[in-house]
């Protein structure tokens, strides 16, 4: 038998039909949705006058649009309201169990999916968000889908897909200690360009990657997109299966116990073929920060911009008009400069481990005089455990709060934006123009600079932080 | 259900000579809060179109009425991040029918083929070219052949073959819709459910 990746393994175990000349039936295993890329499919489904083909395959949550403090009083913008209104409607009308507001449960849709045991190895996963690639760190093909396709998949548990091209990134080595999940992962896009994986379904693999917790693993598979990847996917190892071991509880009838042998196998043979082969030595990997505004435009936080004659002609325009955005010149330092906000949160980085990561550097330390700072956890159950594990005393103490969970200020859709030239540093995943609010200058970086700049005011390197 | 079909365009340009534009720019998240799919015409580059008060910015090129058509010309890796499908509705809603650009990013496309607005890939030098002629002259039209497969620049007769997958191509030209297909192979889908390994 011909050698297999593992994206072909569980993309091969999915195809209910190829079309000729056309994408594949593919079959989704867990579609997750969330308030605002599903009214509109809905809506389809009820001109159509279907009903929703397997509602138990179907979970919601309400995570983008909604308020991260009050959360027990009503939203009061009419707009967001009536989007969170119709989502509990939708999920009552069409049989969708529903993790809203307010339910111990709720939280960022892929914060809540791994937690709560609906994401495990070998799945095809889809949501009408770009962050679905998160899931991959389970071993599944995990992705990003537009709100036509949410309808599909309502409509019938499948959707239409050409199958993508197979890149492997190897990172050997060893992390130094202040280097984190989201600084790999923001290197590699770095290096690739915000387009350069696009076509692509990208494994990650080696010594750096199996060392990583699933929260790492989770991170680096988060930030794909962002490279144009559909989706990255990590093979399942005892890390992951201790993961799901430990967790609270599992959905319906999971039996781990039968399943586990299974999911050993799901690993790419050793003579599959890659389309694409990068090998990254992630002992040089330092903590990272963006300085434009794409994800791509990144540097180590000891380096400078880069300077004009490094940048081909054609890029040149793009390049300016992004520092001109930025308010930064070519060549300039980035370490030091001032900063005004911090958000540390995100499906990206809103998870406990992160919380753990900032808290340790600002623990004994005070928060600095100019910052303002929002501290959103992924979910109610990391905010719970934030709590038992005493890191909101430790964040109270040095000056900062939990706020409650939600997408927040990763896209500002609701009040957390970040005010016109200011400059935030955030763990989350996009630096795009006004991504945080309009005129908002985003500096995206790993928990650990968030925390360092939270304390000093401006850009630091977090090695200087870390004992 | 059936949609606008798509055979043949022909059209002034609007070139939009930036590289890596986001779905943030075409629609910022702040309007995605809406429960239908109309009106987002209003909406698109919003943060490009106007400032701060709200008051148009004379030197975008969508406020510069020389500047009109169904087709947008836009620089490489157009559509990244977010998988917002509202980037395409403002889009089609605006006007324009086919976006030409030498690079385009996955969803973006599978959202647009889905709405009936056509990606069309060409190359990076050819893309340059466009850009600076419908820069400099406006009144450039452009021809677009779906079955054929082939844009055109009118004025000078230069023409390029795109690439687009046939079942697309013919659901393009037909007006046809994919939920139709799947809710058609409901059976075969359930079958499947029956027999599968992981």
């Amino acid at each position: 038998m011909k050698p297999k990746t593992l994206f072909d393994k569980i993309w091969d175990a999915h195809v209910v039909k190829s079309i000729d000349g056309g994408p594949d039936v593919l079959y989704i295993d867990q579609h997750f949705i969330h308030e605002v890329t599903s009214p509109q499919a809905f809506d389809g489904l009820r001109k159509r006058g279907v009903q929703v083909f397997r509602p138990d395959k179907t979970l919601a949550t309400a995570d983008h649009n909604i308020p991260t403090v009050n959360q027990d009083q009503p939203i009061r913008d009419e707009l967001s309201k009536r989007q969170v209104d119709t989502l509990n409607e939708n999920c009552s009308d069409f049989g969708i169990t529903l993790f809203g507001l307010n339910h111990p449960k709720n939280g960022i849709v892929h914060v809540i999916g791994p937690e709560l045991g609906y994401t495990r190895p070998g799945m095809t996963i889809v949501c009408g968000d770009s962050h679905t690639s998160t899931h991959g760190a389970f071993g599944t093909i995990a992705f990003g889908i537009g709100t036509s396709e949410v309808e599909m998949v309502l409509a019938s548990q499948c959707i239409l897909q050409p199958r993508q091209k197979k890149m492997r990134i190897t990172v050997n080595g060893k992390l130094e200690k202040g280097v984190t999940a989201k600084d790999v992962i923001m290197y590699i896009i770095s290096q690739l360009t915000s387009g350069g994986a696009t076509g692509y379904f990208v494994e990650y693999a080696g010594s750096v990657i199996s060392d990583l917790s699933m929260e790492g693993r989770m991170t680096i598979c988060n930030m794909s997109i962002e490279m144009g990847a559909r989706g990255g996917l990590i093979a399942p190892d005892e890390t992951t299966f201790r993961y799901l071991r430990e967790l609270p509880s599992l959905p319906g009838n999971v039996d781990l116990d039968s399943l586990i042998p299974k999911w050993k196998e799901l690993k790419s043979d050793p003579d599959a073929e890659f389309d694409r082969e990068l090998e990254i030595n992630g002992s040089a990997i330092k903590p990272m920060i963006t300085y434009g505004t794409n994800p791509g435009m990144a540097v180590a936080i000891d380096e400078s911009i880069p300077t004009l004659d490094s940048i081909s002609t054609e890029a040149s325009a793009s390049f300016l008009k992004s520092l001109d955005y930025m308010g930064f010149e070519p060549g300039m330092k980035m370490a030091g400069h001032p900063v005004d906000y911090v958000f540390l949160g995100s499906c990206t980085n809103g998870r406990i481990e992160d919380l753990r990561a900032f808290a340790g550097i600002v623990k004994n330390r005070q928060k600095a005089p100019g910052i303002t700072a929002l501290i959103v956890p992924g979910s109610k159950m990391v905010e719970q455990k934030a709590i038992k594990e005493g890191l909101v005393d430790i964040l109270n103490k040095a000056g900062f709060e939990l706020r409650q969970p939600g997408c927040s200020s990763c896209l500002a859709m609701n009040e957390d934006k970040i005010p016109h030239g200011k400059y935030a540093v955030s763990t989350s995943n996009r630096n795009f123009e006004g991504r945080q609010g309009p005129g908002a200058r985003t500096l995206l970086a790993s928990p650990l600079t968030a925390a360092a700049a939270a304390v000093t005011g401006c850009l630091a390197d977090p090695r200087n932080f870390i004992e | 259900m059936s949609k606008e079909k798509f055979q043949i365009l022909e059209s002034t340009c609007v070139p939009l000579p930036y590289e890596n534009v986001d779905t943030d720019q075409i629609i910022p998240a702040r309007f995605l809060n809406a429960t239908s799919k109309e009106g987002f015409g209003a909406k698109l580059f919003y943060d490009w179109r106007y400032d701060k008060k709200g008051i148009k910015k004379t030197d975008f090129i969508l406020n510069n009425p020389s500047y009109k058509g169904k087709i947008l010309i836009a620089g490489k890796n157009f559509g990244s991040g977010s998988s917002r499908e509202h980037a395409v509705w403002a889009i089609f809603d605006y006007g324009f029918r086919a976006v030409v650009s030498s690079f385009f990013a996955d969803i973006f496309r599978n959202n647009a083929l889905n709405n009936g607005l056509l990606p069309v890939v060409i190359p990076d030098e050819a893309l340059r070219k466009l850009l600076d002629l419908t820069l400099k002259k406006p009144d450039t039209k452009a021809r677009i052949d779906l079955e054929q497969q082939k844009f055109s620049i009118l004025p000078s007769g230069e023409s390029f073959k795109f690439d687009i997958n046939p079942y697309k191509k013919e659901c393009l030209m037909k007006g046809l819709d994919d939920i139709d297909y799947l809710l058609g192979i409901r059976d075969l889908i359930t079958t499947f459910e029956m027999n599968k390994r992981f």
